[in-house]
Parts: C-alpha cells; sequence; structure tokens
C-alpha cells in the first residue's frame, strides 16, 4: 500500500483538530495499518496529552529536523496499539524552528515506514499552517456548523487549493441533531452548499469526548461513544470502504418531511 | 401543541440557522473577493481604461473595494474626475 500524508487543518482553533487526528491515528491503527502523528503545534503541543503519552516524551519534532536524535529515538509507541506512533511538537520553541523544507522532507522519510502519515496543525494561517501541508498529499479540514469555524474553513479551503491541494475533505464535527431538528444550528446540506468540498464524515457532539480527553483515551476505544463510532467510519472511509454517513445524523423525520412539504405548497 | 403548530407555521423563515446562513453568504462574498488583491487590481485597471474613455480622471485618488452592508454586499468605487472629455463630433 502507498503511504498517505493527511493534514487536518481547520483555520479555526478549538473545533477538534486535535482530537480527529487522535481518533482517527488510533482508528486506523486498530484497523491494523501503520500510523505515525505528527504534532505540528510547535510551542502549544497537545496531541501528546490527548493520546495519554505525555510522560513518555524524550525528543521532538524539532530535535528531529535539527538532527539532535534519529527519527526513531523521537516516535513515542502508543501504549495500545504496535503500529502506532506519536512525533510530538516541541513546547519551548515557535513556528519558526521548523521550515516546510523540512516538513518534506521529514514526511518523506516516514513514508518508508508508515502507511498514513497525519499530520495535526495548529490554528491560523501563518508559517506553522505552511509547514504542517508542506508535506501532505490530502488535507482533512475540520469544522463545527458555527458561523465563524464554516467562515474559516472555506478560507483555509481557498489556501489549500493555492497550495496545490485541491482535493480537500470536510469532516463536520459536533453536530447537535436537537439543534438542528429545530432549525438552530446549520445542518450538513448547508455545509456543503457553503464550502462546496467532499464530505469525509460527520461526528456529533459527545459528552464522552471530554471523558476520554480527561483519560488520555481515544474515543475510538470506547465501544458506545457515539462520536468515537463516527472517527470509526471515516477511518473506514479512509481505507476505501463504502461507508453512509451516520444513520442517527440524518435528520429528515416525520414533522420534518411535513414542514418540507408545506414550504413546497406556499 | 401550540408550539407544534408555531413551528409548522410561520416561526421557520426566522430560525437562526437561516439567519447563520445568509450572513456567511454575504461574508463569504466579501472574503472570497478580497482573499485575492490581484482581483481588484485586474477589476480596477479595466475600469480606468472604460472610463478614460469618457473622462480624466485621478488615477492616485481612485479607489475601488468591495464593502459588505446590512443585507448586500457592494462594489464601491471612488473615482475623482479631473474633466470631462468632449464627445467626438462636437
Amino acid at each position: 500500500m502507498k503511504s498517505r500524508v493527511l493534514v487536518i487543518t481547520s483555520g479555526k482553533g478549538g473545533v477538534g483538530k486535535t482530537t480527529t487526528t487522535a481518533n482517527l491515528g488510533t482508528a486506523l491503527a486498530m484497523q491494523g495499518k501503520k500510523v505515525v502523528m505528527l504534532d505540528t503545534d510547535i510551542g502549544l503541543r497537545n496531541l501528546d496529552v490527548v493520546m495519554g503519552l505525555e510522560n513518555r516524551i524524550v525528543f521532538d519534532i524539532v530535535d528531529v529536523v535539527n538532527g539532535n536524535c534519529k527519527i526513531k529515538q523521537a516516535l513515542i509507541r502508543d501504549k495500545r496499539f504496535e503500529g502506532l506512533c506519536l512525533l510530538p511538537a516541541a513546547q519551548t520553541k515557535d513556528k519558526s524552528a521548523v521550515t516546510p523544507h523540512q516538513m518534506k522532507n521529514l514526511t518523506n522519510e516516514l513514508r518508508k515506514d508508515f502507511d498514513f502519515i497525519l499530520v495535526d496543525c495548529p490554528a491560523g494561517i501563518e508559517q506553522g499552517f505552511k509547514n504542517a501541508i508542506s508535506g501532505a498529499d490530502d488535507a482533512i479540514v475540520v469544522a463545527t456548523p458555527e458561523v465563524s469555524s464554516v467562515r474559516d474553513a472555506d478560507r483555509i479551503i481557498g489556501l489549500l487549493e493555492a497550495a496545490g491541494l485541491s482535493n480537500s475533505k470536510l469532516i463536520i464535527n459536533r453536530l447537535r441533531n436537537k439543534m438542528v431538528k429545530r432549525g438552530d444550528m446549520m445542518d450538513i446540506e448547508d455545509i456543503l452548499d457553503i464550502l462546496s468540498i467532499d464530505l469525509l464524515g460527520v461526528v456529533p457532539e459527545d459528552e464522552t469526548i471530554v471523558v476520554s480527553t480527561n483519560r488520555g483515551e481515544p474515543a475510538v476505544l470506547e465501544n458506545s461513544s457515539r462520536a468515537g463510532e463516527a472517527y470509526r467510519r471515516v477511518a473506514r472511509r479512509l481505507l476505501g470502504e463504502e461507508v453512509p454517513i451516520n444513520a442517527q445524523e440524518d435528520t429528515s423525520n416525520l414533522v420534518d418531511r411535513f414542514k418540507k412539504m408545506l414550504k413546497l405548497a406556499r | 401543541m401550540l408550539d407544534l403548530l408555531a413551528r409548522l407555521f410561520g416561526k421557520e423563515s426566522t430560525s437562526s440557522k437561516d439567519i447563520a446562513r445568509e450572513r456567511l453568504r454575504l461574508v463569504l462574498v466579501h472574503d472570497r473577493s478580497v482573499a485575492s488583491p490581484e482581483f481588484i487590481n485586474a477589476l480596477k485597471e479595466d475600469l480606468i481604461k472604460v472610463i478614460q474613455q469618457y473622462m480624466d480622471i485621478d488615477m492616485e485618488g481612485l479607489l475601488v473595494s468591495i464593502e459588505g452592508e446590512d443585507n448586500s454586499v457592494a462594489l464601491v468605487a471612488n473615482i475623482p474626475i479631473k474633466g470631462l472629455k468632449r464627445a467626438a463630433g462636437d
């Protein structure tokens, strides 16, 4: 299998890039793939704590690109899956500690040993973003159903296209079915209309994400987690399987259909 | 029951997601055009070419921008005129 470098990005902060990276990485490893997750948020690293691997860090991504250590010395093996690794960001440097050229070399080096290289991108559109996307084959854009997040996603999609990444896929995160039903949250269709990119998955708002982050155990490990289930489905789609968007995300019920009919009649 | 009726009739048009969608639509028209200064510059140059056939304009003072108002997005051009050209045949 040819390895793939995927950057997980969003523009806006706090929409779930790191959570998405951790869960997709873990879900792909559950499917037997060799996966490395790169935290490129230098100065504000967090993928380590979401994965529960913060106590094992010795070297980081800046050490690797500066040649202070070998890649293998900096890679942290996951507690649960043999084929899952994390390359943590440096916490005491800033985004300029890595260049796009170095990132490209690093991801190319990692292609030799891994099926998937997931790059967790920092928020913003500056140096950190440019670094994160420079080695990527494709991008996964994460957005929540809010005006600010969708607006930033639109900007990011434009910047990705300008950088030659024109096949970006969208994950809609933290969708609240109840709010969609009462017309107080944009639905999947609204967002796809505006952004006009392909949908990769829809993750419902789910308290188990907070619990799993508290514990440092990605939600995909929890069978009963709805968000975890959604991420497992995204992982299967990434592997080429045709998995329909979760039935529970389908908002049409009898009342909605009746309303639609009335709307047509008016 | 009243609530259900209210939801079926009338109230729907003021749902906050419709407001969100409309605001996004407008802000993105603005964002997408402003995102490229090349776009504005190309537009400016073409405008100058056409207008110069009819009048002398102050190129230094010329301003072209895309601005969002309450419910619409407008192309705003401020073009100081130095003098009119005489129409051919006068």
